[in-house]
């Protein structure tokens, strides 16, 4: 019967099947696991104390986040050399976010569960989130006011939260007047500087310009010194307080709050809070800028530069993928050159995406953006404007990747289109350029809409080359800001998936910023999965709208 | 019907429809339009033929051989102030030395010959020259003279380069490192024969032979002076150490130090060599003594190359011989001859090596001047400068310039282009002997902190690495996706099959970054952990899923026929599930019996195979899972678009599906699904993020599944921004994107070739 069963060949057609399902498993399942760790990451988890005896039988507090456990059979955890009892199957090890890297040295350290003797959650534990060192946990002793005590005890608490707020303030002063307007005296400082160079270059340099320079120069020393003062002023506003803390090991520390970003007590949040402190978490992650070294904070530059950089290249692969499109359909005879047209698609989509980065690199910034710079920027030299990887390029240069995906996709809405209507309008007197214009294209704009957002699709989340031709890991300035001529073509930009890269592979903590990292890629993946759908989805509409238009 | 009608409603031309030259506007809009899209459309074309033309454009100057050209001849500078005992250029190719048998210095001209400078070195009265030797390391540029009455003089001669009125000017002078007084190297006043002289920052030592003497027979003289700074006094003392060879010095035509003052090398009339150590400078020891060149030839001339850890040795026949030191099988370090030139047919005269590459340049008796490269084994330049002898010849610092001097008492000054000798087929492709390596090897090793590092290049390392990571991605991701492929499209019930498409086209649309930043960070850790569970896995999940499909048969027919007609792939997922978890259940115990605890361990005890946790294994499921979509689409749409009438017919004879499949559809089909494997082969060549983070990225040739590697295009990634442009490693990195380029620039040609022959024959049918 056995033999008959496989003669039918039903077996190797539920094999089959079955390479489908692994296949679906695959997708969902890394789908889930990033969304689970991405997503879970904001959520404020309990801060547990654990009484916890030190294989040189020490007894020790350790007060931190459960982050992990690993489970190792005992003949393994034999053989990596620990000691196993005879009754054990098992090792069990937590992994605990111990934070106060500037006290221990390291963020994280594994435990033995066996040696865990006893395991709290006392309500009054705190997270301190600093902007130096990482995390901060244990208790709150005290807040101080100039180095004087101004509040202690179960007082304290209400104290630190109103102080901190109070500091945030001044933060965000601190921030707006360094980035926004010294920034804009720096910027226009430099402007002036290489206009004096320029006019030297020209020989046009003479005592009016130079008198010219000056009195800019004067009035712009003025406005900075302005802002320097209440730059100062604030420092000091903000370095008065500070917070006093006890640690696992029970001695105190000083935080002065500057260095603090929030605190608060998970243990004695309600699910309430939590959803608030999710909430906050998660817009402060979408919209505010990365702290140490990239590991904390948000990854705003990085979405900016993202959406900087997609737009741009939108804006340069449209017509030419649509043109090509519009060629291989509307005009070419079919034959020999549409079929070398089409070989060439073929392979633009097949080159590896690391080639279009050397050859980006090569081309685009060496070569275009080098001359750019000897004919328009000479008093810029020897820095390059032009000549070195910037926005420009990487968006040239994954127009050029995505030209062929454009390409195909609207040439299939261009497909079917059904000729009545190109010959109708012929018939009418219009010319061909006409007709397309005015009926083909018109008609063909959701599948150029979808073959735009495919490529926007690819394009986000494509990294080898941008590599090479524009992306750094920390952007001091964004590409779009509020200094003339606003949108800077030349500068650096940050992206979500270098970003990816860079913090989850060259980060000096990379246990620290592996939540980060995958909260990111959710993002990432949310974006593209959602990006790919509704190109599908307006392809299925279209599919289904020239279907009724032919019948 | 809706937008049809608005778009034709109201055409601008019938609206403005007045004037011949409306008309005329129209039709050149038209032309010009149809101008503009035709350019586009061939721009595709010019767009692949550019990248290809670049990137060789880039890739050509290194194989073009270097050229040679004659600047100017002159007479020899102060001829009259003695013969050449040794040429010198500075750096900038603009002012030469000729130092004289009489004790004179004279910085001229390089391009006319034109005395800048004349000088006399500090000779003591009452004596002559009787050596002479350029000390090592040869670009510190000091000489040192033996005397006739055993004492020496060191002297350095220096360039200082200033910018009055923004002119480069560069100004020659003399400097004696050990001051200008007389070193006495031998008490009993024996003439210093031959001479050698390393000086260094703390140290220096001198070899001197001795002439014979009544009182005995010439001796072997080593002088060491260690400056020892003290903490104290500005002055820092030397402290001196003398001792004598035990090697007779008779016949000793030459003598080498190399810069680390514990090699010292002494060469024979005969054609001997003899290697000693002199790390302890009070006791030379002997460690090898050979006959380096053919019976009947003798050593003509000898220098290091660049890093003194190898010597040329050139002899009368004509033949270059690298003679490096190699550690033999006991560990002992040994000379031994590494590669050799022919450069002529009549005696070597001079050899000359790069001061800051692997190169050397060679006169013979006709004065011929050869450039070659060691390493790459590649003559750069051949070309006669001279009718008559060369009597001394030089290379410029940065081995764009020669100067020659030939026995008709002329200065040849030439000008060399010569900027990438070290890449050749050979060493790009081949194994080569590197210096300080065993044997010859296939070794990637671009960029070091030392400066006197020769660059390896080797891109076969990174081909093995790119083949080996596809290789292992392909053999995931075929049968997965082959098999997926055929039943999707033939088996899967319609609606099914509207939703698995796309999730699976999703699933390619992820980008590669998280799939790498997984691979490393989640499946690595998780693999190295569970090796055992995924192995069993393998077995587990088919003999799953087949006692599975064996038991559905029994189920009643109206119950499995609703359920499974088409639905059998999510039936499936269950169950795999469950196999999965079983498997990964019963591999801990399994492990633990059969395996003595860990499958890792048991693998590098038993078997010798060593445990990356960045491994290919990890690379060909990751890579596997991004190429899975790119062949499941495109056989997909193969097997699917295979005319029904073909099916329909063959089961009308009695054919199962099964059989259907497998004698019609695939045959049918297959050439689509070899363009689809070919395509996917091409992508998981090229892929970059994922390999880059998923392995260790070292380039090792090993075709272990659980060891790492470094593909060509993760090279690229992690080298390029750091390569200098239009450097020697620049251009090599771009060798490595054409290599890519053309390697999927074939796989893709061929694969679209096929593609629309198939869909030709489809059409037909």
């Amino acid at each position: 019967m056995i033999r008959l069963w496989f003669k039918s060949g039903t077996p190797w057609v539920w094999l089959n099947a079955a390479a489908v399902s692994t296949s679906l498993i695959m997708v969902v399942g890394v789908l889930g696991l990033i969304l689970v760790r991405g997503a879970g990451h904001f959520w404020p988890s309990p801060v547990v104390q654990f009484t916890y005896q030190e294989p040189n039988g020490q007894i020790q507090t350790i007060i931190g986040e459960h982050v992990d456990t690993s489970i190792t059979p005992a003949a393994m955890a034999k053989s990596t050399g620990y000691a196993m009892a005879d009754d054990e199957d098992t090792l069990v090890q937590y992994l605990i976010k111990a934070g106060n890297r500037d006290i221990t040295g390291t963020d994280f350290r594994w435990i033995l569960e066996r040696n865990v003797k006893q395991q709290q959650s006392p309500a009054e534990l705190m997270v301190v989130e600093r902007r130096e060192w990482g995390n901060f946990y244990g208790r709150l002793v005290a807040v101080k006011e100039s180095g004087k005590i101004i509040a202690e005890g179960a007082e304290a608490w209400p104290a630190v939260q109103t102080k901190i707020s109070e500091a945030l303030t001044v933060f965000k002063k601190i921030a707006h007047l360094e980035k926004k307007e010294v920034g804009a005296i720096n910027y226009s400082l430099e402007k002036l500087r290489l206009k004096q160079k320029k006019l030297q270059l020209e020989n046009l340099w003479d005592t009016a310009a130079e008198q010219r320079v000056a009195a800019e120069k004067a009035e712009l020393e003025v406005e900075y010194k302005k802002y320097q003062a209440q730059l100062s002023e604030l420092y000091q506003q903000i370095r008065r307080d500070s917070l006093v803390a006890k640690t696992e090991s029970g001695a105190e520390i000083e935080i002065p709050l500057n260095k603090v970003v929030r605190i608060f007590q998970p243990n004695t949040m309600s699910v309430f809070d939590k959803i608030v402190h999710y909430g906050v978490k998660v817009v402060e992650f979408l919209t505010d800028e990365p702290r140490e070294a990239n590991t904390e904070g948000g990854i705003f530059p990085a979405i900016f530069g993202t959406v900087m950089m997609v737009m741009m290249m939108s804006i340069i692969v449209t017509p030419f993928g649509v043109i090509a499109a519009v060629y291989l359909r509307e005009y070419a005879k079919q034959g020999f050159i549409t079929r070398l047209i089409r070989i060439s698609v073929n392979n633009l989509a097949g080159v590896p995406s690391i080639v279009y980065g050397v050859f980006g690199l090569g081309f685009f910034v060496y070569i275009l953006g080098g001359n750019i710079d000897q004919l328009f920027f000479p008093e810029a030299a020897p820095a390059p404007v032009y000549g070195t990887p910037g926005l420009l390029w990487a968006s040239i240069t994954l127009a050029l990747l995505t030209l062929p995906v454009v390409i195909v996709s609207t040439e299939e809405g261009l497909a079917r289109i059904p000729r009545s209507i190109r010959e109708g309008s012929l018939a009418l007197g219009a010319t061909k350029l006409e007709t397309l214009w005015l009926t083909v294209l018109p008609m063909a704009s959701p599948a150029m809409m979808t073959g735009l957002i495919l490529a926007v699709a690819r394009a986000a989340g494509e990294v080898a080359p941008l590599m090479l031709v524009g992306v750094v890991k920390l952007a001091p300035t964004l590409p779009l800001d509020g200094n003339y001529p606003f949108l800077h073509l030349d500068r650096k930009f940050m992206h979500l998936g270098f970003h990816i890269y860079d913090v989850g592979f060259q980060s000096p903590n990379v246990e620290a910023a592996r939540p980060l990292v995958y909260a990111t890629s959710l993002l990432l993946v949310l974006v593209i999965v959602g990006l790919n759908l509704s190109a599908i989805l307006i392809r299925n509409h279209l599919r289904e709208k020239y279907r009724a238009l032919e019948g | 019907m809706s937008e049809l009608n608005t778009s034709i409603k109201s055409p601008p031309s019938i609206r403005i429809s007045s004037g011949e030259y409306h008309q005329r506007w129209r039709l050149i809009k038209d032309v010009l339009a149809r101008y503009g899209v035709v350019a586009g459309g061939l721009g595709v074309i010019v767009a692949i033929v550019l990248i290809f033309f670049y990137l060789l454009y880039v890739v050509y100057p290194l194989f073009i051989s270097a050229t040679a050209k004659s600047v100017s001849e002159y007479a020899i500078p102060e001829q009259a102030l003695g013969n050449t005992l040794l040429l010198e250029m500075e750096e900038q190719n603009e002012v030469g030395a000729r130092f004289t048998d009489s004790g004179q210095v004279v910085f001229f001209e390089a391009a006319t010959g034109k005395t800048i400078l004349t000088q006399a070195v500090a000779i003591p009265e009452g004596t002559h020259i009787a050596s002479f030797a350029q000390g090592s390391p040869i670009n510190e540029g000091a000489v040192i003279y033996g005397l006739s009455d055993g004492r020496a003089v060191i002297a350095k001669h220096q360039y200082k380069v200033t910018y009055p009125n923004n002119v480069r000017v560069i100004t020659p002078s003399l400097k004696y490192p050990l001051g200008e007084q007389p070193l006495v190297l031998d008490d009993s006043g024996a003439a210093l024969e031959k001479i050698a002289v390393k000086v260094g920052e703390n140290a220096t030592t001198i070899v001197a032979k001795t002439a014979d003497t009544p009182q005995g027979p010439g001796k072997i003289r080593l002088i060491n002076f260690q400056k020892e700074q003290s903490l104290f006094a500005d002055e820092a003392a030397l402290t001196r150490t003398d001792s004598v060879l035990e090697q007779s010095a008779a016949g000793i035509a030459g003598i080498l130090i190399d810069k680390d003052e514990s090699n010292l090398y002494l060469i024979s009339n005969d054609g001997q060599l003899g290697f000693f150590d002199i790390s302890d400078k009070s006791s030379p020891a002997i460690r090898q003594q050979q006959n380096v060149v053919d019976a009947g030839q003798k050593i003509t001339s000898v220098t290091f190359l660049n890093g003194d850890l190898s010597l040329m040795i050139g002899d009368s026949s004509g033949l270059v011989s690298q003679w490096s030191m190699v550690k033999d099988k006991l560990n002992r370090p040994a000379m031994q001859k590494t590669r050799s030139f022919k450069v002529s047919d009549k005696a070597v005269v001079s050899i000359n090596a790069e001061q800051r590459r692997k190169g050397f340049m060679t006169t013979d008796a006709d004065g011929i001047v050869g450039i070659y490269h060691s390493t790459a084994e590649r003559q750069m330049i051949k070309e006669r400068v001279s009718d008559a002898l060369p009597t001394a010849a030089v290379l410029s610092p940065r081995a764009n310039a020669l100067l020659v001097q030939s026995a008709d008492g002329k200065m040849h000054f030439w000008h060399i282009d010569n900027e990438h000798p070290e890449v050749s087929i050979k060493s790009l492709w081949q194994k080569v002997w590197y210096e300080s390596y065993p044997k010859p090897d296939y070794i990637w090793q671009s960029s070091s902190a030392n400066s006197d590092f020769e660059p390896k290049y080797s891109l076969t390392p990174l081909v093995f690495g790119t083949l080996k990571a596809a290789f292992y991605a392909m053999l995931v991701a075929m049968p997965l996706a082959l098999m997926g492929a055929i039943y999707t499209a033939y088996f899967m019930a319609p609606r099914m099959r509207q939703y698995v498409k796309p999730s699976i086209e999703i699933m390619g649309a992820l980008p590669t970054v998280i799939l790498g930043f997984l691979a490393g960070l989640w499946l690595a850790p998780f693999m190295e952990e569970h090796l055992a569970g995924l192995f069993a896995m393998l077995m587990i999940i088919p003999v799953g899923v087949m006692l599975f499909a064996f038991a559905w048969q029994f189920v009643p027919k109206a119950i499995a026929h609703n359920l499974s007609e088409g639905w059998d792939a999510a039936l499936l997922i269950p169950i795999i599930l469950l196999s999965g978890w079983f498997a990964f259940k019963v591999s801990v115990p399994l492990e633990a019996f059969l395996f003595h605890g860990s499958l890792r361990d048991w693998f590098k005890t038993e078997l010798g195979i060593g445990y990356d946790q960045r491994n290919a294994l990890v690379v060909g499921v990751a890579m596997g899972f991004a190429v899975i979509p790119t062949i499941f689409s495109i056989a997909e749409d193969a097997i699917f678009s295979v005319p029904k009438h073909l099916t329909v017919g063959s089961l009308a004879l009695g054919a199962t599906p099964w059989q259907t499949m497998i004698r019609v559809v695939l045959l049918t089909a297959s050439p689509g699904i070899f363009s689809a494997v070919m395509i996917g082969f091409g992508r998981a060549v090229g892929e970059t993020m994922i390999v880059l983070m998923a392995t260790g990225n070292t380039p090792v040739m090993d075709l272990s599944v659980f060891q790492g590697l470094r593909t060509l295009a993760a090279n690229i990634a992690v080298e390029m921004p750091e390569s200098e442009v239009d450097s020697t490693h620049y251009r090599v990195l771009f060798l490595a994107a054409l290599v890519l380029f053309m390697f999927t620039f074939v796989f893709n040609t061929l694969a679209e070739v096929i593609r629309q022959r198939l869909r030709e024959k489809y059409s037909s049918l």
